[in-house]
């Protein structure tokens, strides 16, 4: 399935509102205190292996910028970048699942999940710590062990609810072949 | 609904000013505030942001919210790096005055300190401007705004969608956790974390898939109505730059040029007392 | 015809066809229709006829966002649409969606009225002007800087009207416009477009299978659709006097349905076309009061055991506005109960305060007979009353039916062998059982909110709410669910259904229940409540034409004559 360009814009409006509502509302409470797990990841992952790597660089990247101006930190560029080449990366490795014609059995299950861990590895314990440290000159040994953990959790979030949304969006596309009723 | 993001509407000069000047202020100082460690500097954008805010008539009070929890964030951000590095400020500055020894490698000296209070001074040069951005500029002003400092108008246009599609969703949401809850649907902690999350994809699974027939929709009605048409569109929103903006920008321009000078005096990005 | 040669061609089908490309069959066949400037159409048609796809091919949807094959020749203003651009379609064509959320894309009724003269590059001062000038047309004048969640249904329409109306186009074309308003907004709105048509002469196709609410403005012509086909194209006073409605499964108005039982030959001559044009003879009016004064069988109303019992309720949200005030019901067992009022008047909210979503700041709520009722959970509370949301595509998380039907019982922890007696047992009683290995995705509109249905019937609950129960059905797909919903109450289950459709409260409920501004202002049949004007006007309901129709053969009970219908209806039309 090819998206028009316009169709494709409001996928990214549409995403990142998705993403802002996830980010800011639908907070899970982790076992650690006071800190929840991000739902939104698994959404952009998602939305990425269905409207490709612009539309989900872009989702990343206007959906955390917006989670950042609501609560008013500035812009913690350092991590919406890194929120971007998610979402970009993602878009760009998945290509091969076809979501759209409703395809997402095992192979497409565990490619998915390759996908997100390979993308989430650059993208948390690469890209956002290198940045905080020369953005902020943060030091290295906490920047790389907070991507990491931020990673890691992502790494779940993802793997859960970006499968089953994979997994049900696939699911409610029409698909040729014939039913039976059973009596 | 209007309240994600505390736009105040309140006459004043701030509020005047264009959301394209706001804007591009707004990124230059910002720029300014993150290329600089000299606490001088720093220490002026701070004071700087409070007299701005005093000009906007937005009183700490319709903020205080948010400042709080900025400010625990920024405590444990501190803790945080003292933690892993509490001899960052010794290798950035290349001194060591030692004030005092807790245990072991923690031991406190004036080159962390120094590098802590630059954090500190750093949250405070950002955070205050940008909720000052964020309460005197009317979100419908901000996808104009964005195309007039050279963001594509599609993607601009992309901004303007989802501030327009987040209280709905925000609203759909609240109405099918609800009805999922009933069906015995918790995410709270009770529940271990896997099956917390699967509870989560219970209730996204339906947010989600309905969003993306409204993609299909809402692409159709924009279509319909000749988005994407020529190169360029104008705004409703748009408004042209008076004397204020060419002011507000300028002082964006001075600021970004005062932090790159004093980064070339101080051979760096540190302005180092010590040596 | 005479005229036809002054008037300018609009729009002109030839033999035309279309398949879409994943489609294995032509979804249009064979379409002829020509339509003048000026003039007003109205299609109509079951579900799935083919009326959405007609409209995607007059707006240039269809074949520039929709890939598919095209036979024979359609022209907009002597141009083969194909050979145009959907810019330069949409400059004639002005299409008004159904959804008017989705259409509403600007952050305030002024950004979004701009939307098409922005993206023609209108600068100012005109952009302006024009929105000023636009917006006033429609009357939203004074409503320019409001977010869409301020608005109203109707004011939301009003909206999207405009949006189309300021690029000053020849057509508009309104898909389902009544779908989403209650019964006064739609008047209103049909009003409203014939207003505009006068104003600026434009033509105007409407597509909705709410005949008789269309009808109460005149229409020139009826297109009726079945199956791809056009299978009628005359006048409404033609169209209502044959069996087309029927045999092309549209509701016909209710006054005509009542002429035909009671026995009336009716022709155009009597011009049936709305009730207001409609001309009876004393011969016809004999006949509708002899056929009421001979049946007077009314059935008494049985009184069950009361379930559940709200005192008192009252409940304002967070920005303080009174949702409820002091809200009194009493619900009984077995009953099967409307709720209804325009949006914001309190249904929803009752709603959740009952299901527990919401907390009331007064008031207490007994459920059957026991106070305990207020300290249960939602999902305990759950256990006894289901609540159905409107769209089943809000409450389906899983790919299987089965799975999406036992997911409330796996939560709470009932062993497999339970859960598959009772799973069997509801999707037995929805009439789901033959596709019970089936995924969600394959099954249709009306059968997947019966899965919904039957996920919560699973939990066994004594009572559910429905929100809506039909909305946006056709009325095949309205009396599948509705006679549905009958068999559940005649198996013990008591049901209440929130909602707007009128048709659906007074063939389906027992007792209305009317909210307004927060308070209960009327507990009554829906036949009463429908047949009294000053109800119907503060409740922003609309009486039904059995009403007029009484009123016009001097019956002076119009509530009896509307009950009698019904229960005619029920006990000598149906089985």
């Amino acid at each position: 399935m090819k998206n028009s360009p316009v169709k494709t814009i409001v996928a990214i409006g549409i995403g990142a509102a998705l993403f802002f509502v996830l980010g800011r509302f639908v907070a899970i409470p982790s076992p650690v205190p006071n800190t929840n797990i991000s739902t939104q990841y698994g959404l952009l992952a998602f939305m990425a292996a269905l409207f490709g790597p612009i539309a989900g660089a872009l989702i990343g990247l206007i959906g955390h910028a917006l989670i950042d101006f609501s609560y008013g930190w500035g812009i913690w560029w350092s991590w919406v970048i890194a929120s971007a080449c998610f979402g970009c990366l993602m878009g760009l490795i998945s290509k091969k699942l076809k979501l759209a014609d409703g395809e997402f059995g095992s192979k497409g299950f565990i490619g998915f999940n390759v996908c997100q861990i390979i993308c989430h590895v650059l993208a948390w314990g690469v890209v956002a710590p290198v940045l905080d440290i020369l953005i902020y000159a943060e030091p290295a040994n906490k920047v790389f062990v907070q991507g990491l953990v931020g990673g890691a959790s992502n790494i779940v979030t993802t793997a859960i609810i970006g499968s089953i949304l994979c997994a049900a969006y696939a699911g409610s596309r029409p698909k040729s072949g014939s039913l039976s009723k059973d009596n | 609904m209007k309240g994600i993001f505390n736009y105040i509407d309140r006459p004043s000069p701030i509020h005047e000013l264009t959301g394209a000047a706001k804007l591009v202020c707004l990124l230059l100082w910002s720029f300014a505030a993150m290329s600089t460690y000299d606490t001088r500097m720093l220490i002026v954008l701070p004071v700087l942001s409070f007299m701005l805010f005093a000009v906007s008539k937005i009183r700490l009070r319709d903020v205080s919210f948010i400042l709080t929890f900025t400010v625990v964030i920024m405590v444990l951000n501190n803790l945080l790096i003292f933690l892993f590095s509490p001899q960052h400020g010794v290798q950035i500055y290349g001194t060591k005055h030692v004030l005092f020894t807790i245990t072991g490698r923690y031991v406190v000296t004036q080159e962390q300190l120094l590098y802590h209070l630059n954090l500190v001074l750093k949250y405070l040069s950002t955070i205050p401007i940008v909720l000052l951005f964020v309460c005197t500029t009317n979100p419908s002003e901000f996808a104009a705004s964005l195309n007039r400092i050279g963001v594509p108008y599609s993607i601009a246009y992309a901004v303007a969608l989802a501030l327009r599609y987040i209280p709905d969703i925000q609203m759909q949401y609240h109405e099918i956790s609800q009805a999922q809850q009933a069906r015995g649907i918790e995410m709270s902690r009770k529940e271990s974390l896997i099956k917390r999350l699967r509870a989560a994809a219970a209730i996204l699974v339906p947010l989600i898939l309905s969003s993306m027939d409204r993609i299909e929709v809402i692409s159709n009605a924009m279509e319909l109505r000749g988005f994407g048409k020529h190169k360029k569109r104008t705004w409703y929103m748009g408004r042209p730059f008076r004397a204020g903006d060419f002011a507000a920008v300028g002082l964006g321009i001075l600021l970004l040029a005062a932090a790159l000078v004093l980064n070339h005096l101080n051979g760096g990005r540190f302005w180092n007392p010590f040596v | 015809m005479s005229q036809d040669k002054e008037r300018e061609l609009l729009l002109e089908f030839s033999h035309f066809g279309f398949k879409y490309k994943a489609q294995a069959e032509p979804t249009l066949h064979d379409i002829s229709l020509k339509m003048y400037k000026g003039e007003k159409i109205l299609i109509a048609g079951p579900s799935g006829c083919g009326k959405s796809t007609l409209a995607s091919c007059i707006n240039g949807l269809i074949p520039f966002s929709y890939r598919g094959e095209m036979t024979g020749s359609c022209k907009i203003k002597g141009k083969e649409t194909s050979q145009m651009s959907l810019f330069e379609i949409s400059r004639t064509v002005g299409t008004v969606l159904q959804d008017s959320d989705a259409q509403f894309i600007g952050l305030t009724v002024a950004e979004d009225i701009a939307f098409a003269p922005e993206n023609d590059c209108l600068g100012e001062p005109d952009l302006h002007q024009l929105v000023k000038r636009t917006a006033d047309l429609v009357g939203i004048g004074t409503h320019l800087s409001n977010a869409p969640g301020a608005l109203s249904g109707g004011q939301k329409q009003r909206v999207s009207l405009a949006g189309v109306m300021v690029g000053d186009v020849d057509l508009l074309l309104f898909d389902e416009p009544l779908a989403n308003l209650d019964p006064a907004t739609g008047k209103v709105a049909v009003e409203l477009i014939d207003e505009i048509r006068e104003k600026t002469g434009a033509g105007v196709v409407i597509i909705e299978h709410r005949l008789e609410d269309v009808l109460h403005r005149k229409v020139d012509r009826i297109i009726l659709m079945n199956e791809g086909r056009i299978t009628a194209d005359m006048t409404p006073d033609e169209l209502l006097c044959s069996m087309l409605l029927k045999e092309n499964g549209i509701r016909e108005p209710l006054y005509l349905t009542a002429l035909k039982y009671a026995g009336v030959r009716v022709t155009p001559e009597k011009c049936p076309g709305g009730i207001r044009t409609l001309s009876l003879t004393e011969e016809d009016r004999e006949k509708v009061r002899s056929w009421f004064r001979n049946e007077s069988g009314t059935e008494a109303a049985q009184e069950g055991r009361v379930m559940l019992e709200a005192e008192d309720i009252s409940f304002a949200y967070g920005n303080g506005r009174q949702a409820l005030d002091k809200v009194s019901v009493r619900i009984r067992e077995g009953e099967m109960l409307a709720i209804v009022g325009t949006n914001g008047a309190g249904k929803s909210t009752f709603s959740k305060v009952v299901c527990g979503f919401e907390t009331p700041g007064s008031g207490t709520i007994r459920f059957g007979g026991s106070a305990g009722w207020m300290g249960l959970s939602i999902k305990e509370r759950a256990d006894h009353i289901g609540y159905v949301m409107q769209s089943p595509n809000q409450m389906i998380s899983q790919i299987m039916i089965r799975d999406e039907v036992a997911l409330g019982l796996r939560k709470r922890g009932f062993d497999e062998e339970e859960i598959n007696r009772r799973v069997e047992k509801v999707l037995r009683i929805c009439g789901l059982w033959p596709f019970r290995s089936w995924p969600i995705s394959a099954l249709s509109f009306g059968q997947k909110k019966r899965v919904t249905i039957a996920a919560i019937l699973a939990l066994e609950p004594e009572m559910i709410i429905l929100d809506e129960p039909t909305a946006g059905q056709d009325y095949r797909h309205y009396t599948e669910i509705m006679e549905f919903l009958k068999d559940l109450r005649d198996n013990g289950y008591t049901v209440v259904m929130i909602t707007h459709d009128m048709h659906l409260m007074l063939e389906y409920a027992d007792r209305c229940i009317v909210f307004h501004d927060g308070k209960v202002i009327a507990d009554r049949s829906s036949a009463g409540v429908l047949t009294d004007p000053e109800l119907v006007a503060r409740a922003n309901l609309k009486e039904t034409s059995l009403y007029d129709l009484a009123k016009m053969c001097g019956i002076g009970d119009a509530e009896a004559f509307a009950k009698h219908f019904i229960s005619y209806e029920r006990t000598q039309v149906r089985r």
